[in-house]
């Protein structure tokens, strides 16, 4: 088998070390059939199209974007749970979109994800004690001591060890996301895919989960991809944030730039949208609105994606500049403002 | 102790609702679960109040009763008036000329507050109509017509004929903001209004509830658990926690200048987006179960100023340094000045714990 060539670098992505997981012009499509009895290809959803990006070693990467912009769809098919429909994963010189199931198997341990709703993913007919040796079973290393190891694991995620004979339901929410944090970590990962962690969980109860968390990651040097729809939390935890819109990377940046100064209308728009819980500060801030809602992924516009509902198109182009907006997909490049925007036209501006 | 002073707003007489004392008890097989424990507030006219807290802490069920929509099995105590008159024991029918003319309802999930076998044209102008039977048909369509333009739907004589299901989750709660704003209601009550959509569709949501209550004039009580969402919109802030208010006051009063450890503990919970916070300030445990509420404070098993008065007292809500801001805690003097990083542990991992991991880490990769 021939070595596969390293990837081409990012210029401008910016983050720090070793790149870990490098993922270059990643495609998924999902097929929409037709109905009735002989069932047609007739379409498909554009879940996401060409995103790249890399995870470098010991740094927390969001990425956000709303209800149908692809982020979960990229977490997924990062560890191969949804087989790439083209480009490349690239994990430690090896390509995982090519990875049989089999072949993926080993990797898995290295390669670990907490779901979003911490109801759906513990097996509620197994003791949390069971739900945290699984990974260690399947692996082959649940051997003299792994019993220890699990307590010690439970301890970590700040539950009480006594508590593992008993089962998910008896947990609250945010107990419940610390059993899967503790899962994750059974095996010593290297990364760790977090899709939506915190969403599910009120906010006093959000915030320790988040500090766990950040512990975890800063003493253990682990990678997260952190996936979530909130920007004040993806401020708090991340190193760097990628904004996805409808498929597509339309920003990337250190996360105090991108709140600083976000460059893209649709970053611009996101921040302006999420409130602040702060009177004074609420009231008078400037805002960017945006209108309508995100067009279908089964066909997403022409050109760039946001043009629908951005206010820079309908508002301050010309007709001739919002040409290039319609026939020319921006490509994610530095545009002068010192990180990478997709967006013909951007600008940085200041929001807070 | 139950009893409640209410939020109180001034003394003016324009009050067009005041809920005093309210309680709310469910029977259950395990016993009776006490959803609401006296909650009052003052509504003024056209004045809007927030009321905040986090999942299970009644403040949905508060806004139920209010309605008069809880199912009968529910039993409810106090008073709750409207314009003077006493809504609790008033029938349905009675209760019905009400609704959404007086005070209008706008629900968290606008798919099941919508019928799905209706237009949303129909369904507009079935209020319309409910409440000027006189108004016509074609009058009533136009009108609803009119609403949709105004809550920012766009080419609303067409949408006037869609189904709901024919509409994204943004547009049917505009459908439904325009079905609250019909009968130009004196109080619209938004229960978690935007918590099923997303940030951008969230603001453009918040923007036609702000149009709502301009075009009507009426005042508004906005149920959330996002403290964003009450810093822009709203003037006053009740705090609800195990089926009480326990701090209200003005939003600057609330956000700037707490008095009840909850609400520190809440706003320290909170990253913001605006600075850089070293730590999150999580408040530990959660929220008692209302089934069985111990004696006492209700948040005093979370409190870190927890004190012995705590367990056996549950104090009422009183006035703090500041007219017309009230907390319902034994030490509210001692927040004075104080963040929420001087009160809460910033705790994450155990540390013991993480150093061990980190240990034996580095031990398997050698």
């Amino acid at each position: 088998m021939s070595v596969p060539q390293p990837p081409p670098p990012l210029p401008g992505h910016g983050g720090t070390g070793a790149p870990v997981l490098q993922v270059r012009d990643l495609v998924k499509h999902f097929p929409v059939m037709s109905r009735g009895v002989v069932r047609r290809r007739v379409g498909d959803v554009h879940a996401v199209c060409g995103a790249s990006f890399d995870l470098h070693e010991n740094e927390t990467l969001g990425l956000v974007g709303e209800s149908g912009s692809g982020k979960t769809t990229i977490a997924r098919t990062l560890l191969n749970l949804e087989s790439a429909t083209s480009g490349q994963v690239r994990y430690q010189g090896r390509e995982l979109t090519e990875l049989s199931r089999r072949q993926m198997r080993p990797l898995r341990r290295e390669l670990q994800i907490v779901f979003q709703d911490p109801y759906a993913s513990l097996d509620p007919r197994i003791s949390v004690h069971e739900i945290v040796a699984e990974p260690l079973r399947i692996h082959g290393r649940y051997g003299p001591g792994a019993g220890d190891e699990v307590r010690e694991l439970l301890r970590l995620v700040g539950l009480n060890p006594e508590h593992g004979n008993r089962f998910a339901h008896e947990f609250s929410g945010g107990q419940r996301q610390r059993i899967g944090i503790a899962r994750a970590l059974a095996l010593r990962p290297k990364v760790i895919v977090l899709d939506e962690p915190v969403s599910a969980l009120d906010v006093s109860i959000q915030a320790g989960v988040l500090n766990l968390l950040m512990d975890l990651q800063s003493e253990l040097g682990l990678s997260f991809l952190f996936v979530a729809h909130d920007l004040s939390v993806m401020r708090h935890v991340a190193q760097r944030v990628a904004v996805m819109y409808l498929g597509r990377l339309v920003e990337i940046a250190p996360a105090r730039t991108l709140f600083a100064r976000p460059a893209h209308p649709y970053t611009q728009a996101l921040v302006s949208a999420i409130p602040l819980p702060d009177p004074r500060k609420e009231r008078a801030r400037r805002r960017v609105t945006v209108q309508g809602d995100v067009p279908s992924p089964i066909r997403p516009p022409s050109g760039c994606r946001f043009r629908t509902r951005c206010p820079k198109f309908a508002d301050e182009l010309t007709e001739s500049e919002r040409v290039s907006c319609v026939e020319q997909v921006p490509e994610l490049i530095d545009r002068g403002g010192g990180n990478p925007v997709a967006c013909h036209y951007a600008e940085s501006v200041e929001l807070l | 102790m139950t009893t409640s002073q209410g939020v109180q707003a001034g003394s003016g007489s324009g009050a067009v609702l005041e809920v005093e004392d309210l309680t709310v008890e469910f029977p259950t097989e395990d016993g009776v679960v006490r959803a609401v424990r006296g909650v009052g507030y003052r509504l003024e006219r056209g004045e809007s109040l927030g009321i905040v807290g986090e999942s299970g802490s009644g403040k949905s069920v508060t806004a139920l009763a209010v309605m008069g929509l809880l199912p009968a099995t529910a039993r409810v105590r106090g008073s709750v008036r409207f314009e003077g008159t006493e809504l609790l024991g008033l029938s349905d029918a009675r209760l019905s000329d009400l609704r959404g003319s007086g005070i209008a309802m706008i629900f968290q999930d606008p798919m099941t507050s919508l019928n799905p076998v209706y237009t949303v044209g129909y369904q507009i102008a079935e209020t319309l109509l409910r409440h000027n039977p006189g108004l016509g048909g074609r009058a009533a369509r136009e009108r609803s017509v009119d609403l949709l333009g105004t809550v920012g739907i766009p080419s609303p004589q067409r949408r006037v004929d869609s189904y709901p299901h024919e509409l994204s989750g943004g547009m049917r709660q505009r459908v439904v903001i325009a079905i609250a704003m019909a009968n130009d209601p004196d109080v619209i009550i938004a229960d978690e209004p935007t918590t099923a959509l997303d940030v951008t569709v969230q603001a453009q949501i918040l923007d036609a509830l702000e149009t709502a209550r301009s075009e009507t004039g009426a005042a508004l009580v906005l149920i959330t658990h996002d403290l964003g969402v009450v810093a822009g919109h709203t003037d006053r802030v009740a705090v609800m926690y195990a089926g009480r208010i326990v701090e209200t006051g003005s939003v600057e009063d609330i956000f700037y200048t707490p008095r009840m450890p909850y609400t520190l503990g809440l706003l320290g919970s909170l990253p913001r987006m605006d600075r850089d916070e070293e730590r999150l300030t999580p408040i530990t445990g959660s929220p008692p179960s209302l089934l069985h509420l111990p004696p006492g404070c209700p948040f005093a098993p979370r409190c870190p100023m927890r004190q012995d008065v705590c367990d056996h007292d549950e104090p009422p809500l009183r006035t703090t340094a500041h007219d017309g801001h009230l907390s319902a805690c034994h030490f509210a003097e001692r927040l004075v000045d104080t963040g929420a990083g001087e009160i809460f542990d910033a705790v994450g991992a155990d540390a013991e714990a993480l150093a061990r991991f980190a240990d034996t880490e580095s031990e398997d990769s050698v």
